[in-house]
């Protein structure tokens, strides 16, 4: 059995009065990819932002890579440089070129050398497929340009596990692909991730797994083949249908 | 009417020297006050939006005490209600060691802070949360999202509202003429004293307030274009 990094163990999680993830229970293993869909407000987000602790949750416990993440005393930076997360709205840093969002964290976080980081980063932008704009303002690239500097930055890190929060939602449909084939790259790769996503044709490709959440539970898992073609669940049924008639 | 004007005050005499004084004590007060605002605006306004409520409650406390209080009440109980409290060799010490300046720059400074300190905080909230979240997710550290990412947009984003608080601390340097720090004001009263020609004097210290006030605007019009953001909309001149 291969090893597991990401483990959910009946995880609750509240905004106040409102219970967002319900006894949620999910194991990712090493170079596994996860797709998880659901409708509007399921909770999808709330999942992935927990594994990087941008949520805490509130009962249950969360291991990522072998760390308890629940622990008191558990340094979060740590955790993060080893978990990198790619956003809707790519969130590069406006005042800063494509190099220095690259090489910002390699450098104040795991303390490389300017250059060394500025050599990681060319490379990075090279497998991103945009290395002439390693001078440029985030403001002047595309916003699959922007979202591909961003897979770039978070990939600086070496993280041995990549989160996706719908990365394609935002983007114009000409650009969706151009980082959907970076995506793919890297699942080749053999990266570990977690991809919320409405993009059924990439889960259909590069999933290893589907995971379908609604009113914050998952209410099924299983191999893209076997979702797509019989989905078991009516609510995983009804979603279907509407997402893949439009 | 039968005003004569003679220009000729203001240069005759000592009154070019006083003049020149007022306009170095002026710039020197202002600019170390400027310094003690910016620093502590930075902080201030950048602890009003950590997620921790202590750090917060601090900051907004300075911010509603010092902004609630009057610049010149503050001078006073600085110049005049804190020595006191000092023993008397420290006493007599700041006293022969221009004891009005500092503390006509610390209330100046203070005060300033406390309303810089909102400039900061509204820049700082009109950031996207999601920026701090990036930079969360990276693993920096929350000081170091503050420092490497939040404070650096959010004080290219507020400029403009900066410049005219900048410019109010310079015109509000005045108020320390009434701790007798001898600043541009103070030395324009004592040329209309001596020579009894108050429109020269006064006209003199406005023409000087308004070079500087110019002078202060260009410079931060320049910082605000060489630091401008790529992709925010242009703003003219
Ligand atoms: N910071 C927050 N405070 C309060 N409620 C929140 C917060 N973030 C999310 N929620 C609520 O939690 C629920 C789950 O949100 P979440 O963002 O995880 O859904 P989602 O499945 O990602 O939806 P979408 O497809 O719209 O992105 C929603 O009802 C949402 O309104
Ligand atoms: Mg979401």
């Amino acid at each position: 059995m291969s090893e597991t990094v990401i483990e959910f163990k009946a995880v609750d999680k509240w905004f106040g009065k409102l219970h967002v993830l319900r006894a949620v229970d999910l194991a990712v293993s090493v170079g596994e990819v996860v797709v998880v869909c659901g409708p509007s407000g399921s909770g999808k987000s709330t999942l992935i932002r927990c594994v990087n602790g941008l949520e805490a949750i509130q009962g249950g416990e969360l291991v990522v890579l072998g760390e308890s993440i629940t622990r008191p005393g558990v340094r979060m930076p740590a955790l993060r440089t080893r978990v990198g997360m790619v956003f809707q709205s790519f969130n590069l840093f406006p005042h800063m070129t494509v190099l220095q969002n690259i090489t910002l964290a390699p450098v104040r976080v795991k303390g490389l050398s300017a250059a060394e980081a500025e050599k990681t980063a060319r490379a990075l932008l090279e497998r991103v497929r945009i290395p002439d704009k390693a001078a440029a303002y985030p403001a002047n690239l595309s916003g699959g340009q922007q979202q591909r500097v961003a897979i770039a930055r978070a990939l600086a890190m070496q993280p041995r596990i990549m989160l996706f929060d719908e990365p394609t939602s935002a983007l114009d449909p000409e650009m969706i692909n151009e980082v959907l084939d970076v995506m793919t790259d890297l699942a080749k790769d053999g990266m570990t991730m977690m991809v919320v996503t409405h993009e059924m044709g990439f889960a259909r490709r590069v999933a290893h797994r589907v995971v379908f959440m609604d009113g914050g539970s998952i209410v099924e898992e299983a191999a893209p083949e076997a979702f797509f073609a019989a989905a078991q669940s009516d609510r995983a049924r009804e979603f279907l249908s509407k997402i893949l008639t439009h | 009417m039968n005003y004569q004007f003679q220009w000729g005050v203001l240069w005759s005499g000592q009154s070019g020297s006083w003049l020149l004084q007022g306009v170095l004590t002026t710039l020197g007060i202002s600019a170390l006050a400027w310094i003690l605002a910016a620093a502590l605006g930075i902080l201030s306004g950048a602890l009003r939006t950590v997620p921790w409520r202590p750090l917060r409650a601090a900051a907004v406390f300075y911010v509603e005490f010092f902004r609630n209080v009057p610049l010149l009440v503050w001078m006073f109980f600085w110049y005049f209600g804190v020595p006191p409290l000092l023993p008397r060799p420290v006493q007599d010490w700041l006293f022969n060691h221009g004891a009005e300046f500092w503390a006509g720059m610390f209330a100046l400074g203070v005060y300033h802070g406390a309303r810089m300190s909102e400039v900061i905080r509204s820049g700082i909230q009109s950031i996207p949360r999601t920026q701090f979240e990036a930079s969360m997710a990276m693993g920096l550290t929350t000081f170091q999202a503050y420092r490497l990412v939040i404070v650096p947009i959010a004080l290219r984003l507020i400029v403009p509202p900066a410049t005219n608080e900048s410019l109010n601390l310079l015109k509000n340097s005045s108020v320390a003429l009434t701790i007798s720090v001898a600043e541009l004001t103070f030395q324009t009263r004592q040329i209309e004293t001596y020579t009894a020609k108050a429109i020269e004097a006064l006209t003199a210290g406005t023409l000087i307030y308004l070079v500087l006030c110019v002078s202060i605007a260009a410079v931060m019009a320049w910082v605000e274009r060489r630091f401008r953001i790529p992709g925010l909309i242009a703003r003219g001149g």
